[in-house]
């Protein structure tokens, strides 16, 4: 029981990582409907964005937690969605109305550009810090065992639900989050009644890639390293967590994301670690062969 | 793409008389300052481990300026060449005598590049490195034609294609390893593992949609290549297995010792006699696997791939069965996939999964989408350029996938059609005419 | 059912979360006849089709086809492909949905798949070039050609689908749908899009087949020159609902029909949107 108190502590904190990059794929498809393969190298791009950034504040000398916490969240978020930006101009847009393989195959040369773009300027090797939030609190003890709830895990999770609670009144309340509201349905009528389209598909991109970068930094607080590899992984696990949560719902990337975070964090604790990806992706062939429309999504009818 | 999606956008249309010098210079300000704020820091700084072992970081704020000053310069170029070319889908007419000309080039290209390819071992028999580089780009020919009829023909994204080829690498090298079965009879055993498995994935998941199916391919690719780093008992994990044994002449080795086969043929033993003799062993592959697809799409079952690919409702219509129909092509392209990877293994005498990553499907689905889908001699062509651009780039290993990845990129905007844009029909009644590709579906995934 | 029905529906229902788009629906079909559903926008016909050719499962209800023989196919107990290669039901589609990109004899050589598969031995007889595989494509392509002949397409059997002329495509789809040999055809609009000249040539075409072939026709038209003209029997649905029944010079005067058409003012828009 206690075993399992702490599991599902460690699992929702995993989840909210995997769930802020969720939104990303999610938001894409929605609107675009394409998956936007790049995505999860976009978020190894905030995780090495906030790293330096990190590097540089301590090298100044800071050492006020929040401080740092806070700048380097805008940092990563802004130069990060300065490259959702740059991905959806150079790789996407072109290809929007071309054949549909495109795009996707566009998507997955970018997924490398960005990950060998890395490795070349930062170097293969897994890049450690020191913890920058240390302490926890302990829950609940009996005999040896303790279940704790470290500071960073707290950190972790009020961020992924501060950034989210924005994040939904952003989409559901301002002129942006209907336009996007309005592509998705149909992009001609859209245009026909003003919405900038071309704007309203970055800005998707923008804000997808500003969430990754939020993830970004809470895996490097959380697991305190980066590598330029960590975000093909990590992309797919998001991907399944979107999927699975009813891909173009919004709540269900996060509930998707949660999920997976869970189902990955039990099933290191009580089968193997060494499968743990292997049942990640068994979840991803399985939700999508017999509910593909995921656990939010809305069915589709075919047309004929 | 995503449903209907039109809506050309006001700022699309590029004016046809170019825009003066001070736009260009704009947008060329814009894209350095775009790449100013992308690679300030992660071109700008670079993290190192210091002696301590803690991270810490230099600056390099000289190519960060280098890096800048590119892509100043390059936006100039492609804004300049932009104007002097026009659109990008301007239709661009070719005089007839060149139509001619290219029409004749064409047919010849082929049976020049075949004459060719047989004689490689003969004008090149003492530079082991072209015949290396050869053996390779067959073996991507090979890997690509087979997935070629999954893709190509039946329109069904594939993007853990490598799984198969794993499957008939490992099914080669566990056989031979472990029961001393020889190449040949492992051959044929490692085409049906893989199609094996080609049917086991594809019955739950060929209902699904284009994209969905591209995902659940690649998740499939991972699970088998974490299953093999896994399960160390019966794969050696990581480490791999070694001592796979090398190809016989029919039985016959070709070893130095008395019963080699130099030494039966009464000629003097070279170590280059293998190289060759796996040179004719891989075209001769790859030449089955070319001959059997061609085959295949007049008969019926390659129609209806084809069919598959342009319009899967029309074809339930008409009473053909979609699943089996999806299951074959998937079946067929995976046991070209473990033809291949049996001659793999036998070629390198030691396989792990390092061969077998995602990187390798996403590399034979680009020379397959560059070759231009479904075109045989367009695959082949573009194995050649691909596996012959990696090796220019030997020695900056680094590079090569960054490079790779913004080839991609710039052949998708360039020519998502791939090389050769036209589809020619398996049947005609007076004379073949060519189909130009934008008529052509390219399936739903 | 009686000895000369092809098809019999009877009380087919089929609804899409709350909407019902057909509802409590009998009708039947006679063999060797041209029978038309017809009705105002978002009536339910084409739902009607999809059903009956399997693309959509019914709520309820059942739809019997007949064949000559005396075998009797309960439909609705078939899916997608079935349907055609078992119970002889081809159809064609209100947005034409050839295979753009093959050549019209491709076309329809593929809708002789079922036939050629045998033919080849599951591909391994053809792979090999046995000489009963290359009889049987030899008989299948003169019966393309045959048919390319009489929608005259035979001097464009070897351009792409994709590139023939709107009218062209709507009849080199039925082609395709003859080429199943069917006993049910079911056309979805086959007029639509056509001008006067060209939909009076699918007429001929049309009673050339129940001619020729004996083949039953099931068929949405709004055309109502071609509905009146080659009908023998005529079934009006509006709102999911049969409203009339019978001969065409019946349904032309009928009050019902009259008021369905030209709208009694009310409710227009609760029409089942996305259904037809």
């Amino acid at each position: 029981m206690d075993y399992f108190a702490q599991q599902l502590i460690n699992g929702l904190v995993l989840g909210s990582i995997y769930g802020l990059i969720a939104i990303g794929y999610t938001m894409v498809y929605g609107i675009v409907g394409m998956i936007n393969f790049a995505h999860g190298d976009i978020f190894m791009i905030g995780g090495f964005i906030a790293l330096i950034t990190f590097l540089i504040l301590i090298s100044m000398g800071l050492t006020a937690v929040p401080v740092i916490l806070l700048v380097v969240l805008l940092v990563s978020m802004a130069i990060t969605a300065v490259y959702g930006w740059a991905v959806e101009r150079i790789a996407y847009r072109p290809l929007r109305h071309s054949f549909r393989l495109a795009p996707m195959l566009s998507a997955i040369g970018m997924s490398f550009v960005l990950s060998n773009f890395s490795q070349v300027t930062q170097g293969a090797q897994v890049k450690p810090i020191p913890p920058l939030i240390t302490g926890g609190h302990s829950l609940y003890e009996k005999g040896d065992f303790v279940v704790r709830l470290s500071n960073v895990q707290i950190v972790v999770v009020i961020t992924t639900v501060v950034l989210l609670a924005i994040f939904t009144w952003l989409v559901s309340r301002t002129r942006l989050g209907r336009d996007m509201r309005a592509c998705e349905q149909d992009q001609t009528m859209a245009a026909l009644l003003g919405v900038d389209v071309d704007r309203t598909i970055s800005m998707t991109f923008v804000i997808g890639a500003a969430l990754a970068a939020v993830a970004g930094i809470m895996y490097l607080l959380y697991y305190g390293l980066v590598d330029f590899y960590m975000g093909f992984v990590a992309g797919i696990k998001a991907f399944t967590a979107a999927v699975l949560g009813g891909i173009g719902s919004l709540p269900g990337a996060m509930l998707g994301g949660l999920a997976i975070g869970l189902i990955e964090t039990f099933w290191s604790a009580y089968f193997s670690v060494e499968y743990k990806d292997v049942a990640a992706f068994s979840i991803l062939i399985v939700v999508l062969i017999f509910m593909p429309t995921g656990l939010l999504g809305r069915p589709e009818v075919e047309k004929v | 793409m995503g449903p209907d999606v039109a809506a050309p956008a006001p700022n699309q249309q590029p004016a046809m008389r170019g825009p003066g010098i001070a736009f260009i210079l704009k947008k060329s300000f814009i894209s350095a300052f775009v790449a100013l704020i992308l690679f300030s820091l992660m071109i700008g700084i670079r993290t190192l481990p210091s002696e301590s072992g803690q991270l810490t970081y230099i600056t390099r704020f000289p190519q960060l300026a280098a890096m800048v000053a590119i892509v100043f310069g390059g936006s100039i170029i492609v804004e300049l060449l932009r104007q002097w070319w026009g659109p990008v889908d301007t239709l661009r007419i070719v005089p007839p005598q060149v139509q001619t000309g290219l029409g004749i080039a064409r047919r010849l290209l082929a049976p020049m590049l075949l004459i060719f390819t047989f004689l490689v071992p003969v004008i090149f028999y003492d530079q082991r490195y072209i015949l290396d580089l050869a053996i390779l780009v067959l073996t991507y020919v090979m890997l690509g034609w087979g997935l070629n009829v999954v893709v190509g023909l039946a329109g069904l994204l594939d993007l853990g294609y490598v799984a198969f080829y794993a499957v008939g690498a490992y099914s080669y090298a566990l056989l031979a390893t472990t029961f001393g079965l020889g190449f040949w009879e492992c051959l044929p055993l490692a085409g049906l593992l893989a199609a094996c498995w080609g049917v086991m994935l594809g019955f739950p998941v060929l209902r699904l949609r284009g994209d969905y199916l591209a995902i659940v391919t690649l998740a499939f690719g991972e699970i088998i290549r974490l299953v093999i780093i896994n399960w160390q008992s019966l794969t050696g994990g990581p480490n791999g297995i070694s001592g796979i044994p090398r190809p016989t002449f029919f039985g016959i080795p070709l070893t130095p010792g008395e019963n080699g086969l130099a030494a039966k043929l009464g000629i003097d033993f070279s170590p280059t006699h293998r190289i060759v003799f796996l040179f004719y062993v891989i075209l001769a592959l790859a030449l089955l696997t070319n001959w059997v697809t061609i085959r295949l799409r007049r008969l019926p079952i390659g129609r209806a791939w084809e069919a598959l690919r342009e319009d899967e409702v029309a074809c339930r219509a008409l009473g053909i069965n979609t699943t089996t129909t999806k299951l074959t092509a998937f079946a067929t392209g995976a046991m070209f996939g473990g033809f291949a990877g049996a001659f793999f293994a036998t070629r390198q005498g030691f396989i792990s999964p390092e061969s077998f990553t995602f990187q390798e499907s996403a590399l034979v689905l680009a020379i397959v989408v560059l070759g231009g889908m479904g075109s045989q001699l367009g695959v082949a062509l573009s194995a050649l350029a691909m596996i012959g651009g990696f090796e220019l780039f030997r020695g900056f290993d680094q590079y090569r996938m960054l490079v790779f990845g913004i080839a991609m990129v710039l052949l998708m905007i360039w020519r998502p059609r791939g090389l050769i844009g036209h589809r020619a029909p398996s049947v005609f009644l007076e004379q073949s005419r060519a189909i130009s590709s934008d008529l052509v579906k390219e399936g739903h995934g | 059912m009686s000895g000369t029905d092809i098809l019999s529906v009877d009380r087919l229902s089929m609804r899409f979360g709350g909407i019902v788009a057909v509802n409590d629906l009998s009708f039947t079909a006679q063999r060797g006849k041209i029978t038309a559903l017809i009705g105002p926008n978002g009536a339910g016909k084409t739902t009607v089709f999809n059903c009956i050719t399997g693309f959509y499962k019914p709520s309820a209800g059942s739809m019997r086809l007949a064949h000559a023989d005396g075998a009797v196919l309960k439909l609705e107990r078939l899916n997608d492909f079935r349907i055609s290669k078992l119970a002889k039901v081809a159809r064609t589609f209100q947005n034409i949905r050839l295979f753009p990109g093959m050549t019209a004899l491709e076309n329809l050589l593929v809708a002789q798949h079922n036939m050629l598969m045998r033919a080849s031995g599951f591909t391994l007889l053809g792979l090999l070039g046995f000489p009963s595989w290359r009889t049987a494509e030899r008989y299948a392509i003169d019966r393309a050609r045959s048919w390319l002949d009489r929608i005259g397409l035979l001097d464009r059997a070897d351009d792409a689908a994709g590139n023939l002329p709107y009218g062209d495509q709507r009849r080199l789809e039925i082609a395709r749908a003859m080429c199943t040999e069917p006993a049910l055809l079911c056309l979805d609009e086959p007029a639509a899009g056509l001008n006067a000249r060209e939909s009076a040539a699918l007429n001929e075409l049309l009673l050339a087949i129940r001619a020729d072939y004996g083949t039953s026709i099931l068929l949405i038209e709004h055309d109502m020159s071609v509905v009146m003209e080659i009908s023998d029997h005529i079934v009006v649905l509006d709102y999911g609902m049969k409203i009339a029944d019978g001969a065409p010079q019946a349904i032309r005067d009928d009050p019902k029909v009259i008021a369905a058409y030209l709208g009694t003012g009310d409710g227009e828009e609760i029409t089942a949107e996305g259904v037809s």
